[in-house]
């Protein structure tokens, strides 16, 4: 059983990484990213590591891939991509890919159970226990980095300082 | 056949190896930042492969710290397309070859 889970995971998320490098669109890219991210999420659960399944779907399948999305849609040009939205046939076809993914982490989940015990390898509460005692050093950097990026970020894209 | 560490470390190596290849191909910078975050998540995949099969949590923890830098980096990325993309009014890197504006 675990071996076909995971020869499932890993077609669908080369299969989807193809996808990235291969389509012309750079909405598909995003799509078959997104895909890809959740495969490797359930991948993430088959490891027993259940919160960075969680953070990998929260995190990158959510809010970096909104922000993909957001940018591809504002740099645009008028006139590229009017025509495929409401095409009959992509509301199936996103309806199948969603129901999919859901299907493939339901499976993974309860093939997977959560480990046992409160100290057990992927349990939240180890995680949290090696990040907060051994990496705090890390840890501070890393929230120093992400003040630097907002800031970056919102000085790099603003039109006048 | 059993599942061990390698098979995992494979889908890694492939996923990261599809990443370099888009990276090096495609000309869209859009598309060349996702294929970034697609070579980042296979280094992930291996960091916490390594993490169940040596039973330490240090893996998984430099996974975390791997999403936050790559959440930093899409920030700051997707700030300097912008800021490109209104003085050359263009995605293509080919055309984005010099830094003199």
């Amino acid at each position: 059983m675990e071996a076909i889970v995971f020869w499932v995971l890993a077609a669908l998320s080369t299969g989807g990484a193809l996808g990235v490098v291969l389509s012309r669109d750079p909405v598909h890219s995003a799509m078959s990213l997104v895909g890809t991210l959740f495969c490797i999420a359930s991948v993430f659960v088959m490891l027993h590591a259940h919160l960075l399944a969680a953070l990998q779907v929260i995190v990158y399948a959510g809010a970096v891939m909104v922000l993909f999305v957001f940018i591809i849609m504002l740099l645009s040009k008028p006139g590229d991509k009017e025509k495929r939205l409401h095409r009959g046939g992509m509301k199936i076809a996103g309806m199948t890919v969603a129901g999919l993914m859901l299907f493939i982490l339901t499976v993974s989940i309860v093939h997977e159970p959560a480990p046992e015990g409160e100290y057990a390898i992927g349990h939240i509460r180890a995680v949290a226990m090696n990040l907060f005692t051994e990496h705090v050093p890390a840890l501070q950097l890393t929230a120093l980095l992400l003040l630097a990026a907002v800031v970056g970020a919102t000085v790099i894209a603003k039109r006048r300082i | 056949m059993a599942i061990g560490l390698e098979h995992y470390l494979f889908l890694s190596g492939i996923l990261f190896a599809i990443g370099a290849a888009g990276l090096l191909l495609r000309r869209n910078i859009i598309v060349v930042l996702m294929c970034i975050e697609l070579m980042l998540n296979g280094a992930n995949v291996a960091l916490v492969a390594a993490s169940r099969y040596n039973g330490s949590l240090d893996g998984q923890t430099m996974a975390i710290f791997v999403m936050a830098v790559a959440a930093a980096e899409v920030a700051v990325g997707l700030a300097i397309i912008i800021a490109v993309f209104r003085i050359r009014h263009t995605l293509n890197i080919d055309e984005l070859s010099t830094l003199k504006g």
